[in-house]
């Protein structure tokens, strides 16, 4: 069994109708597994019913081998596990620091040295310290966000569309430090938009079309499949 | 020597009055801005919040000072505000777990909050008549004045005379250091920045695993903290009636706006300018006049732009201004 393991996710918002159907995701210790897909294919969905924020009618949620599917989000936060949203993801009118202090509010113990990983991972955000996270640009609100969920020391990591909105360049920063965070040896989940860069970095690539699982394959051998090209990838 | 009677003149009718009203606002505002910032609704039982808060101080006072317990030169109050504090925390909590809980779980529109806090106030200030009655209490004791007129003109040897009520030292000594614990605790300590955080995104609060049944609760202890003082030192500054509080609610409402809602810092600038308004335009500016200007431009009229009756359309017209100019309110933004 994976270290996460997502499988056979059947479900919606409140007493709405299913949006995920059948669906399974993984995601091995120190891996990044990657979920893309057309807009409206639940990709989103499909990660907040991972992190518990939706009722789910079938499946299960397996993390390290211990059945959490009956636990509250916070209390997923306490066992382990790190979500980024994609909107409205950092506190801005509070400092960078205090962000990352709030991100470890669950944690009892000394947060000086997960602080300080966190600020040689991102070091911008040690010189941005004291500035209110809402005047950083967009790429270092990334970061701060990515910073808050880190600070409870995930073992798992979830990143909600992290390059949205981004350029290019900030893309390609965010990525390289998501390949670092992963080479610290925590799993990260991740919805992409922008599937192709994404699945290069992936190990495991989920393809998702209208709430059902349609390709399942390392990142690799994603890009190189041509109906994958073809559909998904422009080409 | 005329220019320094005509000072002295604005300082007693207008700077000092104005500055003991100001820091009474200002804290009312507080309390306004705080639980809009964290149960995002405007609450309009605060001013019988106040006014229970005054009513449960001087109740306790009434006790010690039936039992010949004093403080010196300083109202006996001041010893009983602690009790009543207490009391009214209990009040608040008790009004939040009856009322505004439910609704809470409902999640229901802010609207519907504000309008749950109107029923509110009509029960509240009821309970405070029936307890306390309609009518005026006089619960001052202790030392009225700092300066009396009389020594300061045969000190300084003016015509004007400038009177200091300890009550106006106190009020404002005592907002001072409640702004300054408020601020301290907002910035520095744990629960103070878990408030300002799920004052800024509820949703990422919850997420960092912040209780929100807990920053809830503090923030109704700190408002009904900051309620009960605010009320207590209007009562001592001035008279305790319980339909004064209900009537402050306007201009501790257009503090909290004109300030920015949301905004502690914003609250406390609002309360000062409400008051200075207030005062200044109600003020008659006839003698003052007559000091400064020559003999024959001296004014026959009172030069008073608005009659003290109309105080409250002054708060209106500043709140319609600010929504008008600058509906943020002077300082921007939304959260602690």
């Amino acid at each position: 069994m994976k270290f996460l393991s997502a499988q056979n996710m059947t479900g919606g918002y409140g007493r709405g109708a299913d949006i995920i159907h059948d669906c399974t995701i993984t995601v091995e210790k120190g891996e990044i597994a990657v979920v893309v897909g057309p807009n409206g294919a639940g990709k989103s969905t499909a990660m907040k019913a991972v992190f518990g924020m939706l009722n789910l009618r079938q499946g299960s949620i397996v993390l390290d081998g211990e059945d959490i599917s009956h636990l509250a989000p916070q209390q997923r936060v306490g066992i382990g596990m790190g979500f980024v949203p994609q909107n409205n993801n950092i506190f801005v009118s509070m400092t960078v620091q205090e962000n990352l202090e709030m991100g470890a509010f669950i944690r009892q113990d000394d947060i000086s040295e997960t602080m300080e990983q966190v600020f040689e991972l991102f070091p911008i955000l040690k010189e941005k310290r004291k500035q209110p996270a809402g005047e950083l640009s967009g790429g270092q609100r990334q970061q701060v966000a990515v910073g808050r969920a880190l600070m409870t020391s995930p073992r798992l990591l979830m990143l909600d569309e992290p390059t949205a909105g981004v350029s290019p360049i900030v893309m390609d920063d965010l990525f390289d430090k998501i390949l670092d965070i992963a080479g610290t040896g925590i799993a990260i989940l991740m919805v992409e938009q922008n599937a192709r860069q994404a699945l290069e970095i992936a190990d495991h690539g989920f393809v998702l079309v209208q709430g059902r699982n349609r390709f399942t394959d390392t990142g690799k051998a994603l890009l190189a499949d041509p109906e994958v090209r073809r559909s998904f990838l422009g080409g | 020597m005329d220019f320094l009677n005509a000072i002295v003149l604005f300082a007693n009718f207008v700077i000092i009055p104005a500055t003991a009203y100001g820091a009474q606002l200002a804290l009312g505002a507080l309390g306004v801005t705080l639980i809009y910032s964290i149960l995002r609704f405007a609450n309009f039982a605060h001013g019988e919040l106040m006014a229970f808060g005054a009513m449960g101080t001087i109740l306790v006072t009434w006790l010690f000072q039936s039992q010949g317990i004093g403080f010196g030169p300083l109202p006996t109050a001041l010893l009983a505000l602690p009790i009543g504090i207490v009391l009214t925390v209990v009040f608040a909590l008790l009004t939040d777990m009856s009322v505004y809980r439910f609704y809470r779980r409902q999640r229901v529109d802010p609207i519907i909050m504000a309008i749950a806090s109107v029923g509110v106030m009509f029960v509240m200030g009821g309970l405070v008549r029936f307890i306390i009655g309609p009518d005026d209490q006089n619960f001052f004791d202790g030392m009225r004045f700092l300066i009396r007129a009389g020594e300061f003109r045969n000190m300084t040897g003016l015509d004007e005379g400038l009177a200091i009520k300890l009550t106006q030292v106190i009020t404002v000594v005592v907002a001072l250091i409640v702004v300054v614990v408020l601020f301290w605790f907002l910035q520095t300590t744990r629960s103070g920045k878990a408030m300002r955080a799920y004052s800024d995104n509820e949703d990422l609060a919850l997420l960092s695993g912040i209780d929100p049944d807990r920053v809830v609760m503090t923030a109704w202890v700190i408002t009904a903290i900051l309620a009960t003082i605010a009320g207590v030192l209007y009562g001592l500054d001035k008279t305790f009636k319980p339909f004064i509080y209900m009537q402050l609610l306007l201009p501790v409402f257009a503090s909290a706006i004109v300030g920015g809602i949301g905004q502690p810092v914003g609250a406390i600038l609002g309360g000062f300018v409400v008051a200075f308004s207030e005062v200044t335009i109600t003020y008659a500016y006839k003698k003052f006049l007559a000091y400064l200007l020559p003999q024959q431009w001296a004014p026959d009229g009172l030069v008073q732009l608005l009659s003290t009756d109309y105080k409250f359309a002054i708060s209106f017209i500043i709140l319609v201004l600010v929504l008008l100019i600058r509906p943020t309110g002077i300082i921007r933004g939304k959260v602690l």
